[in-house]
């Protein structure tokens, strides 16, 4: 079924990380916490504030309890990769820097069919909002390109690209396989091989096992800690070493724990909204202190 | 001269294009006073024209200076004020003195200079519905970036500088057929754009779609998009496999229109058939690999809806109503579930059967479904069609499968008696509903879609000629109320292209049951160019007026027949009474209003020979009753003062 030539799945992500390498990005690493997004890590969420010019790329993991399938579905998936590219500011030619990294994976443009359409994005609960276009490879959606405006509530200084591909559907299309989970990772191990396990059990805890009170419970204890945090910068003394990062990581808690009770069925529509503020509230607090704590820190 | 403008910018959404030639076409007519061309791809925004004049004409103004006796400093000082030689001075009088003067030659402006100037900010003015700002703070704001811009006047750069941007020559072609930079003059403008794969004329555009081979079912909408969407289209024919025809045609309509943006094919028999018409930003797919990619896709979205299908059968939708407790409706509104006891309420109070209450009670249950979730614009239909998988009866499965209708007024209204019903309750409840708590449209801003409800309501009932009391229904909410005539009104006078005077007219006579009134209005509009009817009008307004000026108290007064004066005054009583009776016994408005129009030469008579307002309190008052009389007994069809006549207007 795969087609001769194609890249398995960790070439193609080796190959982009030598693109974007190459145009100046930091190749970091995945960030060490569950996340939603690749948008929702430091390296982009806090990074993309205030007026520091910024690249980087990297592989994100992300976690979307609901999306869960058991493994079943050949589309959908618990957890996906995304590879995210934040260009701070946007190079004039970043259309044409992406279009180069597509060939730079193998794909030749002008035997294919390439188009942008018209894609906003926004992220209630982190406050935070762009324009841009979801690209379509021959009617594919394989790239979400944003050109964030604000984010944690805030105006961007400097308007950053963020290019995110979706690694699985991207890998599947070069190697004309009908399910992620046929995807060849390196010559003789399959997506299925390395990843089936987690799919199903995280489908069964999410949908099944997990115990909605110690979730709330575990909420509420990181939602009190990133609040604490928060409230305490304000009189801070030692504001340029003050621990926002570590604010940050409780509401990024916050926020895997509310998506995995909304999986659970355990937040109403109407609770949805409130919860959603809630977790927003943490993020546009942390965005703020962050901001005021690179002042202090210039 | 000729003018070109070129506006190079990343993609701009496919539905923007339009309006941003419009406001750049007219804008940049303004300026230059002259026609203007547009065109756009999503790359471009281009406008053109032509006869433009080099300059604006030289213009002189005499400028007056001091007087003749004044101070030869004086004198020096205005001379250098104005940049010229004392010498240059001429003394003549302005009518009252002897003064200083001289005449002031202006130079006409360069027109490159004015448009090098106004540029940048008409160009920065288009109106977009959501724009971007880049690249930073106190950077531009636009739909997306601009990356390059071509000016030309005569060939000549108009030079400008916006967004960082410098205007130039170099225009841009397709993005991977066509070269990044190439110049380009007025005169080889499309030919060098075409030569770089880019086709300036959506006209064009359209027509190399429309060459498909494959004979795909007409999407005038769909095919605007595709046309907004390419600078080179190339429409290829995919396949799928036929197995797929087992889902329900709306399911892969769905699917290949909005998410694909796909024409669907018909076979033979009417069905679809298992092929689509993608539509390519290329000059082709000689290695079929774009083919295979579509089909590729279009065949995991068709298993995800299989995939759903089937999730969704575990569980009927009469298992699914109390799950409905859990999807909001709006916040202070309630669940959906809270919405569907309302409307079955409803359903019940308008007249509704038992398939009607089972409708409406599975109305909602299908937002609980997945292939809901994944298409919503299938509401509605979704579970239309379970119902009917599932056993429900027919005439219970077409109410669910309509009740969203008509979702435009181009729609249709729902095919059956129990699908209006179900429509108009599901529509009144959140009518009612949302002006129960304020949530009352403003302007652009109407998030429930309010307008489209009522108008939807008023569509269904005056097209399908149900006989309901509107105003009971709307509950005596005034706000509602007036909301709610608006949509009739509009729709009446924009849908069905009544005269506003006969809407009125007809409105101010009883507005409680539609379809009387669209009866109404048809007679009026089939007798209206009968020539007694629109003097007779005239002859209502004038009588209308008389009664309003005149003291409550005599309007009142109850005619006394022998008060009335023989002649004109009594022939007119006897007409009345004489038209009044007949009346009652005529079949149908148009033969009514007929015979009313036939009072015309008696009221005329009256108004000749008679005056109302005359010194003797009782005839006066006796006068009067007799006109109201008219009113009363002859406006019940229609109040005729409301009609406009000819002569009005020509006033």
């Amino acid at each position: 079924m795969s087609q001769p030539n194609s890249l398995t799945l960790q070439e193609m992500i080796l190959r982009l990380k030598q693109y974007w390498g190459e145009r100046g990005c930091i190749i970091q690493e995945p960030f060490d916490m569950e996340v939603g997004a690749g948008t929702m890590c430091p390296e982009t969420f806090l990074r993309v504030l205030g007026p520091k010019p910024y690249r980087t790329a990297y592989v994100q993991p992300s976690r979307r309890p609901a999306d869960g399938r058991y493994g079943d579905n050949p589309n959908r998936l618990y957890k996906h990769m995304q590879l995210q590219v934040i260009l701070k500011p946007t190079p004039a030619d970043v259309i044409e820097q992406y279009m180069g990294s597509l060939e730079a994976i193998g794909i030749d443009l002008r035997k294919h069919d390439i188009k942008l359409e018209e894609d906003n994005w926004e992220s209630p609960t982190l406050g935070a909002w762009g324009v841009g276009w979801q690209v379509m490879l021959d009617g594919l959606e394989i790239t979400q390109f944003t050109y964030f405006q604000q984010c944690g509530g805030l105006d961007l200084d400097l308007i950053p690209a963020e290019i995110t591909y979706g690694l699985e559907r991207l890998t599947a299309f070069l190697q004309g396989v009908d399910s992620v989970y046929d995807i060849v990772w390196r010559p003789g191990v399959t997506y299925r091989d390395v990843r089936y396990t987690d799919e199903l059990q995280y489908s069964v805890y999410n949908f099944e096992a997990a115990h909605v009170p110690t979730l709330w419970k575990l909420f509420e204890i990181h939602e009190g800690e990133a609040r604490r945090l928060i409230d305490l910068y304000a009189d801070s003394t030692e504001k340029a070493r003050y621990p926002l990062l570590a604010a940050y990581d409780h509401v990024l808690k916050c926020s895997n724990l509310f998506n995995t009770l909304d999986a659970r069925g355990a937040i109403s529509v109407t609770e949805r909204v409130g919860v959603i503020g809630r977790v927003r509230k943490l993020a546009v607090g942390v965005a703020e202190a962050w901001v005021d704590q690179q002042q202090v820190a210039a | 001269m000729n003018f070109l403008l070129e506006i190079g910018c990343e993609e701009i959404p496919d539905w923007m294009l339009k309006g941003a030639l419009e406001y750049l076409g007219t804008a940049i007519g303004d300026l230059t006073k002259s026609p203007t061309r547009t065109d756009a791809t999503p790359r471009r925004l281009v406008v053109r024209t032509e006869g433009l004049v080099a300059r604006q004409p030289d213009s002189e103004e005499r400028v007056w200076g001091p007087a003749k006796s004044a101070p030869a400093p004086a004198v020096a000082g205005f001379a250098k004020k104005q940049g010229i030689d004392a010498a240059q001075l001429e003394i003549l009088s302005d009518g009252k003195a002897e003064k200083y003067t001289y005449v002031r030659k202006t130079a006409g402006r360069a027109t490159t200079e004015i448009l090098a100037e106004a540029l940048p900010q008409l160009i920065l003015k288009t109106p977009f519905p959501k724009t971007m700002l880049w690249p930073g703070k106190g950077g531009a704001r636009f739909i997306r970036p601009i990356r390059w811009v071509v000016a030309l006047l005569d060939n000549q750069v108009i030079p400008f500088e916006i967004a960082d941007v410098k205007s130039g020559n170099q225009s841009s072609g397709h993005r991977k057929l066509g070269a990044n930079r190439f110049p380009v003059t007025y005169e080889n403008f499309e030919e060098k754009l075409r030569e770089n794969f880019v086709i300036l004329s959506s006209a064009e555009r359209k027509r190399r779609i429309e060459a498909v081979r494959t004979e795909y079912k007409q999407d005038e909408e769909l095919l605007d998009v595709l046309v907004n969407l390419t600078e080179w289209p190339t429409p290829i024919t995919g396949n799928f496999d036929p197995s797929f025809l087992d889902l329900p045609g709306e399911v892969l309509t769905t699917v290949m229109k909005v998410h694909q943006k796909y024409f669907s094919v018909s076979g033979s028999n009417g069905h679809l058939a298992a092929q689509f018409v993608a539509v390519t930003n290329t000059d082709g797919d000689p290695d079929g690999l774009i083919q295979l990619g579509n089909e590729r896709v279009l065949r995991a979205r068709f298993n995800d809806a299989r995939f759903f299908w089937d999730t969704d059968q575990k569980h009927k939708l009469s298992e699914r109503v109390q799950n409905l407790a859990n999807v909001t409706f709006q916040a202070k509104l309630g669940s959906y579930l809270q919405k569907t006891e309302r409307v079955v309420a409803l359903v019940k109070e308008l007249g509704g059967d038992a398939h009607a209450e089972r409708a409406a009670l599975l109305a909602k249950t299908d937002l609980t479904t997945e292939l809901v979730k994944e298409f919503t614009e299938l509401q509605g239909i979704v579970g239309g069609l379970y119902a009917r998988a599932q056993g429900e009866p027919e005439e219970v499965a077409t109410a669910i499968y309509d009740h969203y209708k008509p979702v435009s007024m181009e729609d249709s209204i729902p095919r059956t008696l129990t699908a209006q019903l179900v429509a108009i309750a599901d529509k009144l409840d959140t009518l009612r509903g949302c002006f129960s708590i304020g949530m009352i449209p403003t302007g652009s801003k109407d998030p429930f879609a309010l307008r489209r409800a009522a108008q939807g309501i008023v569509k269904i009932v005056v097209e399908g000629k149900l006989r309901l009391p509107i105003r009971q229904l709307l509950s005596g909410d005034a706000a509602l109320e007036e909301f709610f005539f608006d949509r009739v009104r509009y729709y009446f006078r924009e849908i069905r292209a009544f005269q506003y005077d006969e809407v009125n007219a007809v409105l101010a006579a009883g507005s409680d049951d539609l379809v009387d009134v669209e009866e109404r209005l048809t007679a009026v509009r089939q007798v209206r160019p009968t020539p007694d009817f629109e003097p007779l009008a005239a002859s209502f307004k004038r009588i209308s007026n008389i009664v309003k000026q005149a003291q409550l108290a005599d309007v009142g007064f109850a005619l006394n027949a022998v008060l009335l004066e023989a002649g004109p005054e009594a022939e007119l009583h006897a007409h009345i009474v004489a038209i009044g009776k007949v009346l009652r016994e005529l079949p149908d408005y148009p033969a009514k209003l007929e015979r009313i129009a036939t009072l015309r030469p008696a009221v005329d008579l009256f108004f000749d020979k008679v005056m109302v307002n005359v010194e003797n309190p009782a005839v006066r008052q006796n006068r009067l009753a007799l006109l109201h009389s008219v009113l009363t007994e002859f406006s019940t069809i229609a109040d005729f003062s409301e009609i406009v006549t000819t002569s009005q207007e020509n006033k």
